[in-house]
């Protein structure tokens, strides 16, 4: 099983070539035999063969073997930009949930206010979205987050949505192409979030055609066809 | 004979009472993706059990009590739809669904990389929808699935099947007639790939010989439930391309 190369993202997957054929595997399944090639992200060595622990296009770079993961969850790395929406808040922190295995821990000192030690809660409350950056992420998964930097802050307007994480780079485009495009059609204030989440903040009618753009994503990201859809929504919304 | 005495269930020319051979499987079918608001979701069909999977996670572990420091937990919850079966089952979590749960979880333990996600959970709800004997074993293929769907690493899929024995007769795939008047009854959780055995439980009296053949039996047709999860997955996201 297998089809020709045709689809976004390819450029970053430096071993794959146009028109060559990209083979779909499941978990278990034996990719190769181990020898002579390193098993990447997405593989595991079991005996002599290289299998795949993911459903994914299995990718040869320079004799690292790896599964691209059609889906999988966001696994936190500092430096992230990512939206978090507030959990649980104590006397000096706060507990984001940023869509991760791990909460992300806020403390009062990273964040943007000068918060007195048991007023963390006047600041940023239960259900409360924020934009925030990884600090740092430790051996023991403890994900530290941080509202010190430009632009970072409290999301007060505007909605946020769900995306796959193997979407993402789909819908901002290269360097950030067609995200900038949709800025300018729909006329709404975008943030897509490394984790999968994304920020629009415009007037109801942008954001219903942001909305419908989420849809397309969720429903054709994989689709090669998908910039032509997308176009076709823009130059219609440009042209009403 | 039977364990209950007159109950024929093999009939004279050899065959089973719905008409299938000794190691023939009940026809099934999956169905990965189903579940819009899942991460991940598979939809059964075996003979005329019907179960729906649905996995969410890897998420924090909530309460911190069940955390694990070196692994994430399985949380299965194993339901049976009140109208699942001729008799009406009382909502809710009873003694019988508690224990399959627990056994679902461990069996989908030994192929999911846990130890990837410390202090996490995984959340597996399986629903049987219609129940026709050997629903475990629906729901452990069903989560197999759905946890191939929502991206979760595994070290291979996994199936569960069972044989049994019916008047003294080694029989692949017990139906519910089969399964309530048999003798004996072997559900197992089986990698395929690998034949490793994850799970497997044993309700009656089997000989050694009656025993290896169930296991025979079971292994041939993991195989092929194997084939259909694969192409389930494949189906899947060859449609989301548009297409070879």
């Amino acid at each position: 099983m297998g089809r020709l190369v045709g689809r976004h993202g390819d450029k970053e997957m430096s071993g794959a070539k146009e028109g060559a054929e990209l083979r779909l595997v499941t978990p278990g399944e034996a990719i190769g035999a181990s020898s002579g090639v390193r098993a990447g992200t997405g593989t595991l060595v079991q005996g002599e063969n290289i299998i795949a622990t993911k459903v994914g296009w299995v990718k040869d770079n320079n004799g690292v073997v790896s599964v691209d993961p059609i889906h999988s969850a966001y696994m936190p790395r500092s430096g992230d930009l990512v939206i978090g929406v507030v959990e649980s808040v104590r006397n000096n922190l706060w507990f984001a949930d940023v869509n991760g295995p791990f909460n992300g821990l806020l403390p009062m000192s990273l964040a943007p206010w000068k918060v007195e030690f048991g007023a963390a809660r006047v600041h940023m409350d239960i259900g409360d979205i924020m934009l925030a950056r990884v600090q740092e992420v430790d051996e023991a998964h403890n994900i530290v987050l941080t509202m010190k930097g430009v632009g970072l802050r409290k999301l007060k307007d505007g909605i946020m949505a769900n995306i796959s994480m193997n979407h993402i780079s789909r819908l901002r485009g290269d360097s950030d192409s067609t995200l900038n495009k949709l800025k300018e059609v729909s006329d709404c204030r975008i943030i897509v979030a490394e984790n999968g989440r994304v920020w629009v903040d415009g007037d109801s009618e942008g954001i219903s055609f942001m909305r419908k753009v989420f849809e397309l994503v969720r429903n054709d990201g994989h689709k090669a066809e998908f910039n032509a859809s997308l176009d076709a929504m823009m130059n219609q919304r440009r042209n009403a | 004979m039977g364990g209950y005495g007159d109950v024929q269930l093999l009939r004279d020319d050899g065959l089973r009472l719905d008409g299938r051979k000794v190691d023939e499987m009940r026809e099934v079918k999956i169905e990965a993706g189903i579940l819009p608001a899942a991460d991940g979701s598979a939809w059964v069909q075996h003979g005329l059990n019907v179960a729906v999977c649905a996995v969410y996670g890897p998420m924090e572990a909530h309460p911190r009590k069940i955390q694990r420091q070196d692994r994430a937990v399985i949380d299965v919850r194993y339901n049976m739809a009140p109208f699942s079966t001729s008799d009406r089952i009382r909502p809710g979590f009873n003694r019988r669904s508690r224990e399959i749960s627990k056994v679902t979880a461990e069996s989908l333990e030994s192929v999911v990389l846990v130890e990837r996600f410390p202090r996490s959970k995984i959340r597996v709800e399986i629903e049987i929808l219609a129940a026709e004997a050997g629903t475990r074993c629906v729901g452990i293929t069903a989560a197999s699935v759905a946890l191939a769907d929502a991206g979760i690493p595994m070290r291979d899929m996994i199936v569960g099947v069972a044989s049994g024995k019916i008047e003294d007769t080694v029989v692949l795939d017990l139906d519910k007639a089969e399964d309530n008047y048999g003798q004996a009854d072997l559900p197992m959780g089986i990698l395929p790939t690998t034949g490793e055995i994850a799970f497997l439980q044993m309700d009656g009296d089997l000989s050694v010989e009656e025993y290896n053949t169930c296991v025979e039996y079971n292994m041939k047709a993991a195989k092929e439930i194997h084939e259909l999860q694969i192409d389930a997955l494949k189906r899947r996201y060859e449609e989301k391309n548009g297409g070879a």
